[in-house]
């Protein structure tokens, strides 16, 4: 079991002393970072032609139908067939555009989705860079796409290809809005930014702590991922294919890695700040396992979503998220910083809940706080009653209430 | 310093992969150009007009509340990791921060500067 868990640890050490006989130690080190770099993102790679085979399968059996099946068994094969599919189309560019934009924009839309798991806990001790700004790391980072996909819809000359990336851009940015503000929240309970440390103060994973910050985290990360019910910015129906209409071969397959690997990532984060990272639960399994086992339970809940729910308008979509997530989030970081001044989880970078017993307590009280904060939304959200319908047909303004405002909008 | 250096190591790889892949793709792929193949994409017409077209100024407007929100959110970052090792005096200025912003997203709120127009 012990062996099991740091498997990668002993075998990263041990292909570091193999290396330090033939090599100074400075050269070892850089060696060592570019590697675990290498198998990390290559790693990304494999989740991500696993990924595209998984969703195929699950949506499929939503919606009463077999899924690829015809490729190795349980068409398992699929992605690699699929690869070799891109692989050999003609690359083309499309008349008018701008060449040098339009060639660099699918490699800079990979890029920061790749460095997405530089700061990740994977297991116990297992972090490749553990920073200390972890959480405004990657906060920075969910935004550095946004460039690639303007980018990408503008050297198109295209004006599907332009709508989408003006929309996909207006989708993200509002949409970081409430992500950023719940992760403060967490950061105010944990006392750091550091991944790491966030996992160590969870003796009770935070979604049961905040779970409507919880919710909400689920809800905006499929709206930043541009998933449905929230892909506005690819709606097929009306924008061909949104900022990828022009690209084609592996050009093409490029974004659909950096929109699958992203989903990967922010599972990861979900995972890491709201289920209690790499540990496990009741069953002991190597930690590692439990993580990955966690952050494919929350895939599965994102393309569950996409089995489930239509597509929003625009205007429905930005109201969702200005009106009701802002501050919605906004009052959570007060109703948080209120808690945790009476019932505090880290004092002095030192977690001081003492026991089973003070983790009961402990989450008793966060449990309840959100809970009936949540209700105390859901009310002031309320549907209108007939009496108010009335009264607004009768013209009086100051009747409406704001979940009216937000479906008006 | 290690860790940013780990960063950099994870930024250069990730550029050269994509570009590793694009590569082998150009290498892989047939090339037969033609003046059609080269055309926009528009259901099947030529385009008409010009591509490059004037945006919804909305997308302005949520740009702009944007950038006042995050960049106000971020300096709340080092109280929620100081908050911690301070006293209770610490809750009652974020409040009044806080406070502030909410202000500011009502009163964009009562402008209409989040409504679709």
């Amino acid at each position: 079991m012990q062996a099991l868990d740091r498997l990668f640890i002993s075998i990263g050490r041990a292909f570091n002393s193999f290396l330090s006989q033939f090599l100074p130690p400075t050269a070892v080190t850089v060696i060592g970072m570019f590697l675990s770099a290498i198998i990390i993102s290559t790693f990304a790679a494999l989740v991500f032609m696993f990924l595209t085979w998984l969703e195929r399968k699950f949506v499929g059996r939503m919606q009463d139908r077999i899924g690829p099946n015809r490729v190795g068994p349980f068409g398992l094969l699929q992605p690699i067939a699929d690869a070799i599919k891109m692989f050999t189309k003609e690359l083309i560019t499309p008349e008018g555009a701008h060449k040098v934009a339009y060639n660099l924009a699918p490699i800079l839309a990979v890029a920061p989705v790749m460095m997405f798991f530089a700061v990740i806990p994977f297991g116990r001790d297992m972090v490749a860079a553990d920073l200390d700004v972890g959480v405004l790391y990657l906060v920075a980072l969910s935004s550095a796409t946004e460039v690639a996909i303007l980018m990408a819809g503008w050297a198109s000359r295209n004006k599907f290809a332009l709508l989408g990336a003006m929309r996909a851009v207006a989708q993200m940015l509002s949409y970081e809005v409430p992500l950023v503000l719940i992760l403060l929240a967490l950061v105010l309970m944990a006392g750091s930014m550091q991944l790491t440390e966030l996992v160590a103060a969870q003796g009770v994973p935070f979604a049961l702590l905040q779970p409507v910050a919880f919710l909400i985290f689920i809800v905006a990360a499929a709206a930043e991922l541009n998933r449905t019910p929230f892909d506005i910015p690819e709606a097929e129906s009306e924008l061909v294919a949104g900022y990828h209409t022009e690209y084609g071969g592996m050009k093409f397959g490029l974004f659909m890695m950096a929109e699958f690997i992203a989903a990967f990532g922010m599972a990861c984060l979900v995972t890491t700040v709201f289920l209690g990272g790499w540990r496990p639960w009741i069953i002991p399994l190597p930690s590692w396992l439990w993580f990955l086992i966690k952050a494919f339970a929350v895939l599965f809940v994102f393309i569950w979503f996409r089995g489930t729910f239509p597509r929003l308008r625009i205007d429905q979509l930005q109201a969702f998220c200005w009106k009701f997530l802002v501050p919605v989030t906004l009052l959570n970081v007060i109703v948080t910083g209120v808690v945790v001044t009476f019932f505090p989880i880290v004092r002095d970078g030192q977690i001081v809940v003492q026991g089973a017993g003070g983790w009961a307590v402990t989450t008793v009280v966060y449990f309840a706080t959100s809970v009936v904060f949540g209700l105390i939304i859901a009310w002031l959200y309320r549907r209108p009653t007939q009496q108010a319908l009335r009264q607004i047909e009768v013209g009086r303004p100051a009747a409406r209430g704001l979940s009216q405002e937000v479906q008006a909008a | 310093m290690k860790p940013y250096a780990v960063i950099g190591a994870f930024f250069v790889v990730g550029l050269i992969l994509p570009l590793v892949t694009v590569i082998g793709a150009t290498l892989l792929s047939p090339r037969k150009p033609n003046p059609i193949k080269g055309d926009i994409y528009e259901c099947g017409l030529k385009t008409v007009g010009e591509t490059w077209v004037q945006f919804k100024i909305q997308y302005y407007i949520y740009a702009l509340i944007f950038v006042i929100f995050d960049i106000e959110v971020v300096f709340l970052y080092p109280w929620a990791v100081a908050y911690n090792r301070l006293e209770l005096f610490a809750l009652v200025e974020m409040l009044i921060f806080a406070g502030i912003l909410l202000a500011g997203l009502l009163y964009a709120w009562r402008k209409g500067a989040l409504s679709w127009v």
